[in-house]
């Protein structure tokens, strides 16, 4: 412990005596450090972030789609037939243990007007359901109620981006009336905004409206009840396995489909979509983090440098210690702690400046605030590491000079 | 005379015996024979002085004796252990442990301040921080220099940076002090100071002293007076003007 002590000021008091020369080599232990933070920071606010838009999308969510037909042998695409109805939810909300929400829906692609301002977007028939479910509150005004679906209203609940085409930019729509395929529907609440996902559609550019005013009003009904989508919420993530095995089982069952058999219809959860993008986020994390860590080695090898003219300078000195009775590992740790104080404290900084610089990027990208904590211990042990290992053999150097010649040196 | 014989029989126990000891350094293909079988005898508390040519292996004789090297062939004894064949480890230690070094040219340690250079020795050995502070401000006030102890090697003149030595050299008791032309940087006013300081030490604390010189005036202060020439032991007397120390006195008689 003591000589640990002694080794560490007399490594400061080294360090002191160059403050520029040791500055400089610490420079390049900090900038890899802190490389290797932000790199690992931007890789896991972007995991994170392509994360929360996928989960954005529903809360442990199942959508179930009407299947694929297959007609004398001809396979038709999702979705072609009629198969799956407002009946076979309210099974699946009844029957299913691992399910706790259920909602549906029908789609169309509608014009919707106001005044002299029109503009095509999604219209979706749902249920009150749909808000929780879909994870999309409105920010403005209310979700409609369970009394408007059962009544057929005329109310609608705009995505933000209707809002602006209707509407102007900022613009409050509460209360004002809109006409979708000539029927005049009054606006009732605005969904909170979504953004974009990934891959760059607009989540906002949607309207809901009780399912059966869609029906009836807008979309027409040539089989009554069909939905196009089943959506469904697992009681928690660990049950969405679960769920979709029940729904499976219950929908064979109700459609008169053996285990064996084609099901006309699907199930598919976000597993699988969450799975790739972590997938890609950390190939790219990785990427990202060899490349910096380049410039942690070429950190550790100015360390390796300094040291070996710090040895050949302070050849007399190191002399001087042996002839007063430092022994070969006196003088190995002095240079061995030298080498770890240098790159420690060039480590320290290096944290600090990543953190900055993730924060930084984090906040530019509006991508969650995460601190790497596993980064952080990672890279001030690596750096000790570094100082250790390009410490070594400059320290070994200064431990196996000769008392006599290393005395005699100019 | 008979060169290379040790002094008649000294009552007082020995503190180095050397026998037969050999340095054959290889230079490319030449043989260099630095020291060709010296035998001599150093007591206890024996002021010394070695005196010879350059390459008259009176230096390679200290840094042997010195244990900062070990010798081809023959013995070293100190206080009756034989140093001539240990690690580099153990040699450390006897260093640390026995052993004060005087060099001509101080050999501070710069930007360290007196006091850390004299406790420099108590660092490398088994000695508590605060009784390192408190041996390390004795040393310095025994050759008074207590005021300087802050100032670093630069801030001092060359006899007081020899006396920093000197107290670095004693900080850790040693039974023997060996000093390398310790003169030999200083004026002569200077010197005969520095010289003082070594008797003064010798009477007070009863250590030998082993001190390379080729100055005259220098050996004078010494009790006995070693030539070497060409790696042997040519001439060994005693001598009374100035040993002022009681035992060197006696010896001389």
């Amino acid at each position: 412990m003591k000589l640990l002590r002694l080794s560490i000021l007399a490594a400061l008091r080294a360090l002191r005596r160059h403050v520029l020369r040791s500055a400089l080599t610490m420079l390049g232990i900090s900038i890899g450090v802190a490389a290797v933070i932000t790199m690992v920071g931007i890789g896991q606010g972007a995991g994170q972030s392509l994360r929360d838009q996928i989960r954005g999308l529903g809360r442990n969510l199942l959508v179930i789609a009407p299947g694929a037909a297959t007609s004398s042998g001809v396979r038709s695409g999702s979705g072609s037939v009629r198969t799956l109805t407002t009946a076979d939810a309210d099974a699946i909300a009844r029957e299913t243990s691992a399910v706790v929400d259920v909602t549906y829906v029908r789609r169309g692609v509608v014009q919707v007007v106001n005044g002299s301002r029109n503009w095509s977007t999604f219209l979706q028939g749902t249920t009150p359901r749909f808000e929780q479910v879909m994870n999309s509150p409105v920010s403005e005004g209310v979700f409609f109620t369970e009394r408007d679906a059962r009544v057929g209203a005329r109310v609608v609940i705009l995505g933000r981006t209707v809002v602006d085409q209707l509407f102007g930019v900022g613009a409050d729509p509460i209360g004002a009336v809109v006409r979708i395929h000539e029927v005049p529907f009054r606006v009732v609440g605005v969904l909170r905004a979504k953004g974009q996902t990934v891959w760059g559609q607009d989540r906002d550019d949607l309207m809901l409206v009780p399912f059966s005013t869609a029906e009836r009003r807008v979309l027409g009904n040539p089989f009554p009840g069909r939905v196009d989508q089943v959506l469904v919420s697992a009681a928690s993530a660990s049950d969405v396995v679960l769920a979709s095995e029940q729904i499976d089982a219950l929908l064979r069952e109700r459609h008169r489909i053996s285990p064996e058999g084609d099901a006309d219809f699907t199930v598919r959860t976000l597993e699988a979509l969450i799975k790739t993008a972590r997938e890609t986020t950390s190939v790219m994390t990785a990427v990202l983090i060899s490349i910096s860590s380049i410039s942690l080695l070429v950190g550790g090898i100015g360390i390796m440098n300094i040291l070996l003219v710090s040895v050949t300078e302070r050849t007399r000195e190191i002399g001087i210690r042996m002839a007063v009775g430092a022994k070969r590992r006196h003088i190995l740790m002095q240079f061995l702690v030298e080498a770890i104080v240098l790159s420690v404290i060039g480590g320290l900084a290096g944290v600090s400046i990543g953190l900055a610089a993730t924060r930084t990027i984090s906040y530019l990208a509006g991508w969650p605030m995460l601190t790497p904590f596993l980064a952080v211990g990672g890279a001030v042990l690596f750096s000790a590491a570094v100082g250790v290992f390009f410490g070594f053999y400059p320290a070994r150097r200064a431990a196996a000079l000769d008392p006599i010649s290393a005395l005699r040196f100019e | 005379m008979n060169a290379s014989d040790p002094p008649e029989r000294d009552p007082r126990p020995a503190l180095i015996e050397v026998e037969d000891l050999w340095k054959v350094y290889s230079l490319e293909d030449v043989e260099v024979q630095a020291l060709r079988g010296v035998s001599t005898r150093i007591a206890a508390s024996e002021f010394a002085a070695i005196m010879g040519a350059s390459g008259s292996g009176k230096s390679t004789f200290m840094n042997l004796v010195g244990c900062l090297d070990s010798p081809t062939r023959g013995s070293v004894r100190l206080r009756g252990r034989d140093v001539s064949q240990l690690t580099s480890d153990e040699r450390a230690e006897i260093r640390n442990r026995e052993i004060g070094f005087v060099f001509q040219n101080y050999n501070l340690i710069p930007r360290m301040t007196a006091q850390e250079n004299v406790e420099l020795p108590l660092s490398y050995a088994d000695v508590g921080l605060r009784e390192q502070k408190e041996r390390a401000s004795r040393a310095l006030e025994a050759i008074g220099l207590a005021d300087r102890r802050g100032h670093q090697p630069a801030q001092l003149s060359g006899g007081q940076q020899q006396r920093v030595a000197i107290a670095r050299s004693l900080v850790n008791h040693p039974s023997l002090i060996l000093a390398d032309e310790p003169t030999g940087n200083l004026d002569s006013r200077t010197g005969a100071e520095i010289m003082e300081t070594f008797q003064r030490l010798h009477e007070d604390e009863g250590v030998a002293i082993v001190l390379v010189t080729h100055e005259e005036g220098v050996a004078r202060f010494a009790g006995r007076v070693i030539q070497f020439r060409d790696g042997s032991i040519v001439g060994d007397l005693p001598q009374g003007q100035g040993a002022a120390a009681p035992e060197t006195r006696e010896n001389s008689v």
